[in-house]
């Protein structure tokens, strides 16, 4: 049972606290910070679903991101939906597409795999950019109006806020119960060895297919909420690599493959990030600096932080997950 | 019709380039089954240095290629030896991302020293004129360059003692090793030259467009195409390979808005990766 884990209750506690800490004293410029922190962790842990879990690198997982914001800030503006139901079936939308590339990308292996994600990052933003309800290049804009069903722009800002520490928690609760789960050990099996868990039953076409299409969901509703609190995007904001590639990053550093590695270097990175970019003898090089930590966590340390506390402290692993 | 005949020869002429630059990536990816993601930071490097050399030496700047080259030998070493020789044994995810993280700091840098601006490299060679059309000269010299390194290449490949070592170690290492076969210097020389391809490519392409430090990015997905298309470490197919890809973009360009180029690759990389999965040019061997 998922109740009975650490991390679920961890979990609850972690996004408690989030929610807590900016509305105590109405800070907003934390609330900022902190909502940048829990976007980093709703990409991180579902893109660790691919990486950590089936040893599937996407490169474009942003793709997701990008593009579920676009379906969702359409209907909540244009067509004036209701914004929850909008990112819920942005989320479905996403899903759907996901599902329908995977199918056609999953055939191949490994590496080529990878190249693939590339590929789609870069042919769903070439569309976009064409496609006229989305407004091409210039991109779309909520106007002021769009806030007022919540009360004003304000208290729709909070309210995005709640929502997306809702999604973030459900990314962690998401990862652990697929964690725990027979589909889980299925996927843990491919990652180890597709050849040999297709030969033990594992049908590897099927349940990569998921996987991928599960793992596009919630960033699509992040998408939608983060993009409406915004109040606009654009192709170059909504598709941008180096966020997508940044999310590897966060991921190696806090340990592929586990839900707290992902949610830790998640939030330090995004914390290292903002840190970087503000300070001004090191904003320029902040890039410089992510990749010398990739680099180093590659060639020395693969487990990440979570793949360290294991090794100096075996137990953990057994309380932890 | 004569302006399709025109825009797909000219087509040709670039596509040798990225011919070339996907020569680099598909090398090193046979002969040691790494992706090197540095591809793209590698090219643009090789259009900074095209265009500080000839910032330098106002010369003709395809005389400029040779200490390009130079430098792209010495650079794929210090590349592999941080990044890729540790990983070279472990699961290509690794290799995938230790290669990916030289990318980061190689943009990073260059960002910070360049910005991210367009430059150009302001050298003009005199055009050919055909009835109504001119075709560049430096379309025409980048092709002819791109080419003659091409064949350059495979002379080595096929003809020197250090060529045929290293498409013995692309075969089977181990058996190459049991024939006294050093294969870490191999795999050092073939990176470097992989690496020296790709700025070769990146100084060819500087004198025919204007660039910024992130237009390695959409070379490095031309290169993917290519060499997919061609099929693993086949370096000459990967030339024929570019001049269709060429070939492809002059014959759609006249019809269709540049911005749809990229959905037109990647829907053509998809097909040919499940359809062809080694290449249009598979011998069909056992």
């Amino acid at each position: 049972m998922i109740f009975r884990h650490p991390v679920f209750w961890l979990t609850l506690v972690f996004a408690g606290v989030m929610i807590w800490l900016p509305l105590h004293g109405n800070n907003v410029s934390l609330r900022e910070d902190l909502i940048l922190v829990a976007v980093a962790i709703i990409l991180a842990s579902n893109l660790n679903l691919m990486i950590g879990y089936t040893g599937y690198v996407n490169f474009g997982h942003i793709v997701f991101y990008g593009l579920g914001g676009y379906v969702g800030l359409y209907l909540a503006t244009v067509r004036g939906w209701n914004l929850v139901l909008s990112a819920l079936l942005a989320g479905v939308v996403v899903s759907i597409c996901a599902l329908l590339f995977g199918l056609g990308i999953l055939r191949l292996r490994g590496a080529y795999f990878a190249l693939a994600t590339i590929g789609i990052l870069v042919a769903v933003q070439s569309f976009v950019s064409n496609f006229d309800p989305f407004g091409r290049s210039t991109g779309m804009y909520v106007s002021f109006e769009a806030y007022q069903p919540w009360g004003g722009a304000r208290r729709a800002l909070w309210i995005t806020y709640f929502l997306v520490i809702a999604v973030m928690a459900l990314s962690m609760i998401l990862s652990l119960a697929i964690k725990i789960s027979k589909f889980g050990l299925g996927l843990f099996a491919i990652r180890e060895d597709e050849d040999a868990a297709v030969v033990l039953g594992v049908n590897a076409t099927v349940y990569k297919a998921i996987i991928y299409s599960v793992s596009a969901f919630l960033p699509a509703v992040a998408g939608t909420l983060m993009f409406y609190k915004n109040g606009m995007v654009d192709p170059s904001i909504a598709f941008e690599f180096m966020l997508s590639l940044e999310g590897i990053v966060m991921l190696m550093l806090g340990g592929k493959g586990t839900v707290i590695g992902a949610a830790l270097g998640g939030g330090l990175y995004e914390k290292l990030r903002s840190y970087l970019l503000t300070s001004p003898k090191l904003s320029n090089f902040h890039l410089v600096i992510a990749g010398g930590l990739l680099l180093v966590v590659v060639l020395f340390a693969p487990g990440g932080l979570i793949g360290w506390l294991y090794r100096f402290v075996p137990r953990s692993e057994k309380v932890i997950e | 019709m004569s302006g399709i005949v025109a825009s797909m020869i000219d087509g040709v002429l670039i596509g040798a380039v990225y011919g070339l630059a996907a020569m680099g990536l598909s090398l090193i990816w046979g002969v040691m089954d790494v992706i090197n993601l540095t591809h793209g930071a590698v090219i643009v490097l090789g259009m900074f240095g095209m265009y500080l050399l000839f910032a330098a030496f106002p010369v003709n700047a395809y005389l400029l290629l040779l200490p390009v080259i130079a430098v792209g030998l010495v650079l794929g070493l210090i590349i592999y030896w941080t990044s890729v020789h540790w990983v070279i044994d472990r699961p290509q995810l690794a290799s995938l991302l230790s290669t990916f993280a030289v990318n980061m700091i190689i943009i990073g840098i260059g960002t910070a020293v360049w910005s991210t601006s367009p430059y150009n490299v302001n050298f003009t060679l005199r055009g050919i004129t055909i009835g109504a059309y001119t075709f560049t000269g430096n379309h025409i010299a980048a092709a002819v360059g791109a080419v003659v390194i091409a064949l350059a290449l495979e002379l080595f490949l096929n003809r020197t003692r250090q060529g045929k070592a290293i498409r013995a170690v692309a075969d089977n290492r181990e058996a190459a090793e049991l024939m006294g076969i050093s294969s870490t210097m191999v795999l050092a020389l073939a990176f470097a030259i992989g690496i020296a391809l790709a700025t070769a490519s990146g100084a060819l392409v500087s004198t025919l467009f204007p660039f910024t430090i992130l237009s390695g990015a959409t070379y490095q997905m031309k290169s993917f195409v290519v060499t997919v298309l061609a099929g693993l470490g086949k370096p000459l197919g990967a030339l024929v390979a570019g001049i269709l890809l060429g070939l492809l973009e002059g014959a759609v360009t006249p019809f269709i808005a540049v911005s749809w180029i990229p959905l037109i690759e990647f829907g053509l990389f998809v097909v040919v990766l499940v359809a062809f999965p080694k290449g249009l040019f598979a011998r069909s061997t056992a």
